[in-house]
């Protein structure tokens, strides 16, 4: 009979099929994110300039980098827009949830109003903030033709304040997505715990307080590892919004990064650069991973 | 290094023998000259090669300074299919030179006799190891100032020869409430301004030993200073929206009589001339005040790739087509800038084209036909934008002069 040889080729097959079909990408992954994180490093200890070279120089790229100008400025920029970026953006999403929480009607349309900025890219947010902001021909010069003449928002030309618009832009582009988490996140708390608590006479305040904000753990550090690494990470933003400018003020690690591989003819340090944004993300994603992983089934 | 390229060019010709030979006729051209002008330029070579019957195949990436069409030339390059011919700047004709990937042209060059008619300075970025590997197409040069003759009219005020006079002009234009100095505050807008005020300070042997030899005495010394002190002077006549302004809109700011002088390459001429407006009737040309007879330039030239031997021959009639009379002079007319050979005659010419063309002969002959830093002719591409970052962070007040020179010096050691 040739039923038990069909059904084991049938579970061999159901066995293999899946390895099969994911062996390509498990490749290509292996080869275009860790190979190239891998060469990254590699080039990041080599003299390479225009084009890759194989010659390695030691630390001598690291060294450079941290004795750059532009690398201090872009540093410090990061600390600034990142750390504004991520609690702006968590304290306005968490308001935005709570509100929509109230079983208030409109919730269907209010919604994708306060997500859809998400759905546009960076590039789009940087261009319109640009304009707005202009004060040529944003706010400052419409409100200018409205009567109000001695009003002033000049920030975008200014290079000490040009990185707050740059966190402007961005704390509009990504609120409502972290308010879609926390939405998320409030409507998965059980509510006979809610019920027990106001039985026991809490108060709204309270019952956020000690019992819903409390229970919201997981969403608060989903939200900070996504706004962490977008901001580590952001480039079309600030290209689109400043071009880095004025001068170099509200240059950040990756047009730095970009600048240096690609317009400079420094390669080495670019990849250095990289590298260091690398193991910013690593020491923000690696705790994060493990506390994930660690924690009970 | 060399011989990765080699590998990938053996490859890439190799590829090509495959590919059919239906393309061996044809030139692949990389280029960033996309606005109307520039494009219409083009076509004039287009035209001339078509006649000997060699095909164009057009290549064009967008971007002004050029900087992603480098980024798409590395990857064709790394891939092993190189374009048969790329529009580039100064010191990275002779980076990919180094990289033994462009092609040697020293046989066309000794049928037309480039080595007479193409002033020196620019024969150092054509030529490689004493072989020609790229044809100079025109020459444009920075340290013009470009000035609205009917304000200037109004205002009762001459042009200026002097530095002060010049301060004193814009002075004037500023109390009468207009902006004196339309600026685009770009880095690259700042330095090219910083070439003619460091021209205008020390003189072209200044700039010499300052950009061009690096000296750190030069960079971090009182004339330096004294530039940065420029710099800042000319910033108190800027407008105090002028930062990240695109150049063209700076130059439609005088077109348009808001503003009185801009100090930026010719290149804008271009943009006049697109607006209806006549040379030395409308719009005024003079060198930046303090430099009459030096000359800062750049020129766009066509670095040759190394082709298989079979595109060779339209490699070489494209060559030549670059460096014939006609196609300079109909280039160059349209373009602002000035024909890359001194034997041309300067008829078509408007008014401030023929000055630049007489200047530039001169200049060439004085030896003052100095490359300009802000446009990658006097330092390779790390070291100018160590400058840039200098002079941007002095133009937006965050250096004082002092501070700026001996900045300059630390970047500059850094970078090299």
């Amino acid at each position: 009979m040739a039923r038990p040889v069909q059904s084991d080729l049938r579970t061999r097959l159901q066995e293999w099929i899946p390895k099969i079909v994911l062996a390509p990408s498990v490749a290509s992954m292996l080869i275009f994110v860790y190979g190239f994180i891998v060469f990254t490093g590699y080039l990041s200890f080599t003299n390479s300039r225009i084009l890759p070279t194989f010659d390695l120089v030691g630390w001598h790229n690291y060294w450079r980098l941290f004795q750059l100008p532009t690398w201090t400025i872009a540093v410090q920029n990061l600390a600034i827009f990142a750390s504004l970026y991520i609690a702006i953006c968590i304290a306005i999403g968490l308001s935005l949830a709570i509100f929509l929480d109230q079983k208030i009607r409109g919730e269907g349309l209010l919604r994708p109003i306060f997500l859809y900025p998400m759905a546009l890219s960076f590039i789009v947010t940087g261009t319109a903030w640009k304009w707005l902001l202009d004060p040529g021909i944003g706010i400052e010069h419409t409100l200018h033709l409205w009567g109000w003449e001695s009003f002033h928002f000049g920030w975008i030309k200014s290079s000490s304040m040009a990185i707050y618009t740059v966190v402007i832009a961005a704390v509009w582009q990504s609120s409502g997505f972290v308010m879609a988490m926390f939405l998320a996140g409030l409507r998965g708390i059980d509510n006979e715990i809610l019920k027990a608590a106001q039985m026991d006479g809490a108060s709204n305040w309270n019952l956020y307080r000690r019992i819903i904000i409390p229970q919201l753990r997981p969403a608060f550090l989903s939200a900070f590892v996504i706004l962490a690494h977008l901001a580590v990470k952001s480039y079309d933003l600030v290209i689109a919004l400043t071009g880095g400018g004025p001068g170099r003020a509200t240059e950040l690690p990756a047009t730095f990064m970009y600048s240096y591989t690609f317009t400079r003819n420094e390669m080495g340090v670019g990849a250095a650069s990289a590298v260091i944004m690398l193991m910013t993300i690593a020491a923000i994603m690696i705790p994060y991973l493990y506390a994930e992983l660690k924690e009970p089934k | 290094m060399r011989s990765y390229i080699g590998r990938t060019l053996k490859m890439a010709s190799v590829l090509a023998l495959v590919a059919g030979s239906a393309q061996a006729k044809d030139v692949e051209v990389l280029h960033w000259w996309t606005s109307g002008g520039e494009a219409a330029a083009l076509n004039v070579l287009k035209d001339d090669l078509q006649k000997e019957g060699i095909g164009w195949k057009d290549m064009p990436v967008a971007g002004g300074g050029g900087q992603s069409a480098m980024t798409v030339l590395r990857a064709r390059v790394t891939s092993g299919d190189p374009p048969t011919a790329v529009q580039m700047l100064g010191f990275d004709i002779s980076d990919w030179a180094q990289q033994g990937a462009l092609a040697q042209l020293d046989k066309v060059a000794a049928d037309g006799n480039w080595d007479a008619v193409v002033p020196e300075a620019l024969q150092k970025f054509s030529k490689y190891d004493g072989h020609w590997v790229a044809v100079p197409v025109n020459v444009h040069s920075t340290n013009w100032v470009w000035s609205n003759k009917k304000m200037l009219a109004d205002l009762g005020i001459e042009e200026p020869k002097t530095w002060d006079e010049f301060i004193a002009a814009m002075q004037k234009v500023k109390d009468s409430g207009k902006i004196a100095l339309a600026a685009g505050g770009q880095p690259w807008q700042e330095a090219t301004m910083f070439d003619g005020v460091v021209l205008s300070v020390g003189g072209p042997d200044f700039y010499k030993k300052a950009f061009i030899d690096l000296d750190p005495d030069a960079l971090g010394g009182p004339q330096m200073v004294e530039s940065f002190k420029r710099m800042e002077q000319l910033h108190s006549f800027v407008d105090p929206n002028f930062s990240g302004r695109d150049w063209n809109l700076a130059t439609a700011m005088v077109i348009n009589g808001e503003a009185a002088f801009q100090m930026m390459g010719d290149w804008a001429k271009g943009e006049f001339l697109r607006a209806g407006k006549e040379a030395e009737v409308d719009f005024g040309c003079f060198r930046t005040p303090g430099t009459a007879d030096d000359v800062t330039f750049n020129a766009d030239q066509f670095a040759m790739f190394k082709v298989g031997e079979d595109a060779q021959a339209a490699q070489d009639a494209m060559a030549k087509a670059v460096m014939s009379p006609s196609f300079q002079i109909a280039f160059n007319t349209v373009k602002g800038s000035v024909p890359s050979r001194t034997d041309v005659s300067d008829e078509e010419f408007d008014a401030c084209g023929k000055k630049a063309m007489a200047q530039l002969k001169s200049a060439s002959q004085n030896g003052t036909l100095l490359g300009s830093m802000a446009h990658g002719h006097a330092d390779p591409a790390s070291v100018k934008n160590a400058i840039y970052d200098v002079v941007t962070a002095n133009f937006n007040g965050d250096y004082d002069a002092e501070t700026a020179a001996k900045e300059l010096v630390k970047a500059v050691s850094l970078a090299q």
